[in-house]
């Protein structure tokens, strides 16, 4: 069958391919190159890495500067550390909330159960960013929280979450959640019910059956929601930009600021690639188990 | 125990969807609030949607998201449903496994570096062929990368589950293999690729970092004037127009969701009439 294919099949893989290649893949030779320029005030604003000379010979220019930058200059180091906790508590929390709200659905009636992940996705489609920005209506000092919150009479005067690190955690979660429930549902819908009968005929109770069975069966949709939700908010940049403070200052906004406020396209690109790196291990991770559940 | 576990993740359930949307409930309740201040109900107006109208800056890069929205949810549509029949269908062939990690590492990998070394490959090629300039053209090409990844997610889920019998039959009836698969498997995919030309629609027109690396000086798109508005506090007309892009999009959404589900409802009956006539 794929043989009958043969002649035609290549007009099929290439053009996404070579799409990807150039426009995915290739940008990060040419960042890995540039991240070894020197700025300069030119267009475009860094030096040649690697010049033809009239002898026609290459001739490489190589930049140390801007990796010895970030290792001297602590607010790199800092701001890389505050990413991976933010990212990593936030992770957690969406983990927390987010399992019992996986369990619940794929423990729902199957007619319920694909509205409900209609309802748990549709946010996910609608504009991220003015989500972010809805978020300030609910948590601003004068905001619907504190409003409700001081007009029951529990608090007396407003609680600042606006520009603090909670603020920060309350985006993430809040953004990122439907993609923690949903590899979630799709592991816990699978699972087998006469293991829990079997576990429970056995003697187990329910809460037993459920740390020794479900959990250990869950762990790939762990697993997967994890590095969903963690890999995309370590470099969050609209998150902590619109809700944290000046303290709040994630890698994302590092690389931000040094791009839009510095100019300085060469340090940006480094701290692009070192980011990178660190977060080279989670995405083999996430792409192990995404082939692995694809094969099965 | 076991009633009570379940009620206790109800409760979670119902919390948690509720959280997710009272953000924008109130979001829109407050952009029908004619006073500018943002802790004073004034009356019920809608001052902020007749202003809208009248702000050039908004109009102009609405304009211009959505013609980049269309370009770019097209071109992700042909290049996704390209790459999901090379994953299904071609078991083995050079670079298999790359155009697997090609496709698969947009949907998480950063905005922010997807940005800054899409548009270091931008600066570089103009310097190298002269081509592409920043604008129109580099937007669209940079957000028909990421949608292709989420077009060939969602095509690729759908053609890994379509009967291929029915494809086997038409050749057995003489098609040749591109004509059964155009005739019989396509329109069977169908409603995945419209839904995600949708959903590939509401993703361009939502970026905001990735446009704001590779839009260049020129150009700005919808989502870079709200943040820059958004940026310098909480603004009535961006209030106005959020609840709009959020209704416009949340309509989109449900149609695909349809459109997916009907189609599937149309096809079971199908292979059930064709059963009974067998």
């Amino acid at each position: 069958m794929t043989k009958t294919w043969r002649p035609g099949r290549w007009l099929i893989i290439l053009p996404p391919l070579i799409f990807l290649l150039v426009f995915f893949l290739i940008p990060f030779a040419f960042a890995f190159k540039i991240s070894f320029a020197e700025a300069i005030p030119h267009v475009p604003p860094f030096s040649d890495v690697l010049t033809l000379t009239p002898g026609h010979r290459l001739k490489l220019d190589v930049h140390l500067d801007n990796y010895k930058y970030l290792l001297t200059d602590e607010v790199y180091g800092l701001a890389y550390l505050y990413s991976l906790r933010t990212a990593f508590f936030s992770t957690l929390i969406c983990l927390l909330i987010g399992y019992p709200m996986a369990y619940a659905i794929a423990r729902a009636p199957k007619s319920t159960q694909n509205l409900l992940l209609l309802v748990i996705m549709l946010p996910f489609w609608t504009s991220f960013l003015l989500r972010v920005y809805a978020l300030e209506g609910i948590i601003r000092d004068n905001g619907f929280l504190n409003t409700l919150l001081m007009h029951l009479g529990i608090l007396s005067e407003p609680l600042h979450i606006m520009h603090t690190g909670v603020a920060v955690y309350i985006g993430i979660v809040y953004s990122y959640l439907p993609f923690m429930v949903l590899p979630l549902f799709a592991t816990l819908e699978k699972l087998d019910p006469t293991l829990l009968e079997a576990a429970s005929d056995l003697g187990s109770t329910p809460s037993r059956a459920f740390v020794d069975v479900t959990l250990p069966l869950s762990i790939p949709g762990v697993i997967a929601g994890s590095m969903l939700v963690f890999i995309p908010a370590v470099g969050e940049f609209v998150i902590p930009s619109l809700l944290g403070g000046p303290n709040n200052l994630m890698i994302g906004r590092v690389l931000w600021d040094e791009f839009f406020g510095n100019h300085d396209w060469p340090v940006a690109a480094a701290v692009a690639i070192a980011f990178l790196l660190l977060l080279a291990g989670p995405i083999a991770v996430y792409q192990y188990y995404n082939v692995k559940q694809i094969e099965s | 125990m076991e009633r009570r576990s379940s009620a206790f993740l109800q409760t979670v359930l119902y919390t948690g969807i509720g959280l997710l949307y009272l953000p924008i409930l109130v979001l829109i309740a407050y952009s029908f609030n004619s006073s500018p201040l943002v802790n004073v109900w004034g009356s019920f107006s809608t001052v902020w949607y007749t202003a809208l109208l009248h702000n050039r800056q908004l109009l102009e890069s609405a304009l211009l998201s959505l013609e980049v929205a269309v370009a770019a949810s097209t071109g992700a549509v042909i290049l996704g449903t390209l790459a999901s029949i090379a994953l299904v269908r071609f078991n083995r062939f050079r670079g298999r496994l790359l155009l697997t990690g090609m496709v698969n590492a947009p949907l998480v990998m950063p905005e922010i570096i997807t940005g800054i070394t899409q548009l270091l490959l931008f600066v570089s090629m103009v310097q190298l062929i002269g081509w592409p300039h920043r604008g129109f053209t580099t937007i669209v090409i940079s957000h028909v990368t990421f949608c292709t990844a989420y077009v060939t997610v969602t095509v690729q889920s759908r053609l890994a589950a379509a009967d291929r019998s029915l494809e086997e039959a038409a050749m057995d009836l003489g098609a040749s293999p591109a004509r059964a698969f155009w005739d019989v498997t396509l329109p069977i995919i169908m409603p995945a690729i419209v839904s995600s030309w949708l959903l590939s629609f509401t993703l361009s027109l939502d970026d905001l970092v990735i446009s704001s690396f590779v839009a260049g000086p020129g150009a700005s798109t919808l989502p870079m004037i709200i943040y820059s508005k958004v940026k310098l506090g909480v603004s009535p007309e961006v209030n106005a127009l959020a609840s709009l892009i959020v209704c416009a999009v949340g309509a989109c959404v449900l149609v695909a969701g349809y459109l997916m589900v009907r189609g599937d409802r149309r096809r079971a009956l199908e292979t059930q009439l064709a059963a009974k006539h067998a």
